[in-house]
């Protein structure tokens, strides 16, 4: 059997600007596969019982969900070639419906993989250098970074570097695999935070010292969930020849103090909530002068070749601003809407970024169906070297196209349902899969982005009402990250129905904070009606240039709760 | 077929994911069944007990995985329907797909 898809010419180097898996890479994951393959077949066989497979099928991307089998597929830092988003799409129309799901950990998920066809997946995915190990259970999870590394305006440093160190260091790392929780972290390089490193078990913010070398502050113990927290700092600069020391440190720490008696008592947030952030440094401090950090040494050479793995593309010289792109601007006024909606700027003159949405207007957010899938990467070998990434937002990114070529990149993703101009507005809703597909959820998410979606559908009024997060849970354990929503809401069960409590003023940037409850929960029904109460008082009081959270910030909680009772059109369950 | 209800014991069908696809199956008189009008309808509590036992059975003998029992309404023609919604979603698919999942392998098969 190929995995390949025959309809398509190889690939093999696409993308030169994404780091490529060596030998021992590849060995290890077709080892993990085979592995696999013959623990599914002891499963069928029964030769093992559920208690005894689940650990395995987890350890490899594995769940039980409430229809079927779900597959959860790691996109290291959210960076993919055009070759490894083919390889989705084929498994997508080979073995599950079509179509995948992008997640807030920068994953794609497929919501219908046959227990009897995953090894046959995971081969696939091994074809590309890809799998689903560590997307699950209690290890360090999938690293995540901004997803404008390399190419953001306002960076310091391109996090992937860093980001690939970690995921070498934290792959199959034997001490580390069975935590007392899962462990997630995420790398930022820029001024801005779009890594959400705030709210990770471990964030990381490559920043300078006084003396201009380059390190890290070391954030540590944020997180959602039943208890969110916001994360703090544990040192303000790391050398960058301590990290990985320092990082297995912190590990060893957690691994042995962490809770194991209850499982939501058992993130690193709550021991440094309970332990107290000095008692916790003193403790990691003390096993970073005590270990043995020989085995972590810092190596120059190998932080040169992991960083030559990530050589910006062959840019051609060119003017900051594209004739080209303003004349298309001033002709065609719904590219022009796209254009400065949709499109970020690039450290390099005359290219830029472009979010490519993943919410069309009454759409699921993050499902890309599988001619989606090779439409962008089509695009992205037309117009962007071959490269794309996923962004905790589920939505994909384009990091190298030319100003030149905007109109015509415009062009490919209408005609593939894929140029929606609402990145990171009202419309450009988070949500996980809720009750839909999950069988921790505890009621639906996506119905209510659709129906706020279809609420808000007209893109002259978003833009009007400009950036506002909306961020949809399905229950506590909140991948939709709720918490940090402008708007957050989170379905709930009451009394045998769905009931969404909403929040207001959660933030995951560096001025990260939690949002504050509404009040009590209302029905599906009335949560477009509250949002739209809430988000008229905002563009009644809003001064110039503020956004949703900024208004509330100035304003405050309590004058927002009063507006959302005397606005909205019931405001009974309020 | 229906019984007259207990009011005091909510009628059960017995529910699990089937080991090899991870698709819904209800246990039916004859075995392990994809159409929830298929499921066999426990009316007290040695009914349940007994569904129960079966379910347990065939989880340890790795036919199916995570059987449990659900409480479920019961029409004039005998056919259940799960109260929670969790298992109203779970016995059709998920709501925002209606071209997907086990409603439309019933559209399908011809309908109910």
């Amino acid at each position: 059997m190929t995995a390949h898809d025959p309809a398509l010419p190889p690939r093999p180097n696409a993308a030169p600007t994404i780091y490529a898996y060596d030998d021992h890479d590849r060995a290890f994951v077709r080892e993990r596969v085979a592995e696999f393959r013959g623990q599914v077949e002891r499963r069928l066989a029964g030769a093992l019982t559920e208690d005894e497979f689940r650990p395995f099928r987890l350890m490899n991307g594995l769940y039980l969900q409430l229809h079927a089998y779900m597959l959860r597929v790691a996109i290291p830092y959210g960076s993919l070639t055009s070759r490894q988003m083919r390889q989705l799409a084929y498994v997508a129309d080979k073995w599950d419906k079509g179509y995948g799901h992008f997640t807030t950990r920068q994953n794609l998920q497929f919501n219908w993989p046959k227990l009897v066809d995953v090894p046959d997946i995971l081969e696939a995915l091994a074809d590309v250098d890809m799998h689903a190990i560590q997307t699950s259970g209690n290890c360090i999870r999938n690293v995540t970074a901004d997803h404008f590394a390399g190419v953001a305006a306002d960076e310091r440093e391109d996090p992937r570097p860093t980001a690939e160190f970690l995921r070498q260091w934290s792959s199959a790392h034997a001490e580390f695999s069975f935590l007392p929780r899962k462990f997630k972290i995420a790398v930022s390089g820029a001024e801005h935070d779009r890594a959400a490193i705030k709210i990770h078990d471990i964030g990381l913010r490559i920043v300078a010292n006084a003396a201009g070398e380059t390190g890290y502050e070391v954030i540590v113990g944020g997180g959602l969930g039943r208890t969110p927290f916001v994360g703090k700092v544990l040192r303000e600069f790391l050398p960058r020849a301590d990290l990985l020391a320092f990082l297995e440190a912190v590990l060893r720490v957690y691994n042995r103090f962490g809770r194991r008696d209850n499982k939501y008592k058992a993130r690193i947030k709550i021991l440094v909530h309970e332990t107290g952030l000095d008692e916790i440094r003193s403790q990691v401090e003390a096993e970073f002068a005590a270990m043995d950090r020989a085995p972590f040494a810092y190596d120059a050479q190998e932080l040169a070749r992991v960083v030559a793995a990530f050589a910006p593309p062959a840019y051609e010289t060119l003017p900051a601003r594209s004739q080209t792109l303003d004349g298309a601007m001033a002709e065609n006024a719904a590219f022009a809407a796209f254009a400065a909606v949709n499109v970020a700027p690039h450290k390099v003159p005359g290219y830029a970024i472009v979010t490519v949405s993943l919410k069309p207007i009454g759409g699921i957010p993050g499902d890309a169906t599988a001619a989606q899938m090779r439409a962008l990467a089509d695009a992205a070998d037309t117009y962007g070297f071959g490269e794309l990434r996923v962004s905790h937002e589920q939505n994909i990114i384009l990091p190298h196209v030319k100003q030149d070529d905007l109109l015509a990149l415009w062009r490919d993703l209408e005609a593939a349902g894929l140029s929606t101009g609402n990145a990171g507005l009202i419309t450009d809703i988070i949500s996980c899969p809720g009750l839909d597909y999950c069988a921790l959820a505890t009621a639906r998410s996506i119905p209510i982005a659709q129906a706020i979606s279809q609420r808000f559908a007209d893109l002259e009024r978003q833009r009007l009402i400009g950036k506002l997060g909306i961020k949809i849970s399905g229950c506590i354990n909140a991948c939709g990250h709720h918490h940090v929503g402008a708007i957050g809401i989170l379905g709930l069960e009451k009394k045998g129905v769905e009931s969404y409590q909403i929040t207001l003023g959660g933030d995951p940037t560096l001025d990260a904070s939690i949002g504050e409850l509404l009040g009590p929960g209302v029905s599906a029904d009335e949560v477009p009606d509250v949002i739209e109460s809430l988000v008229q008082f905002y563009l009644a009081e809003r001064r110039d240039g503020e956004a949703f959270i900024d208004t509330w910030r100035r304003l405050g909680h309590k004058r927002f709760k009063e507006s959302a009772r005397r606005e909205g059109e019931d405001g009974s369950g309020i | 077929m229906t019984r007259p209800a207990d009011p005091k014991f909510p009628p059960k069908i017995l529910l699990a994911s089937d080991l090899a696809e991870g698709d819904v199956v209800f246990l039916g008189a004859g075995g392990w069944e994809r159409d929830l009008l298929r499921a066999k309808i426990a009316y007290d509590a040695a009914e349940a007990a007994a569904l129960e036992a079966a379910g347990k059975a065939d989880v340890a003998a790795n036919r199916v995985v995570d059987a449990y029992l659900v409480d479920v309404s019961v029409d004039a023609a005998g056919a259940p329907t799960p109260l929670h919604f969790r298992e109203k979603f779970r016995a059709v698919g998920p709501s925002v797909r209606r071209d997907l999942g086990k409603q439309a392998w019933l559209q399908g098969a011809g309908g109910r």
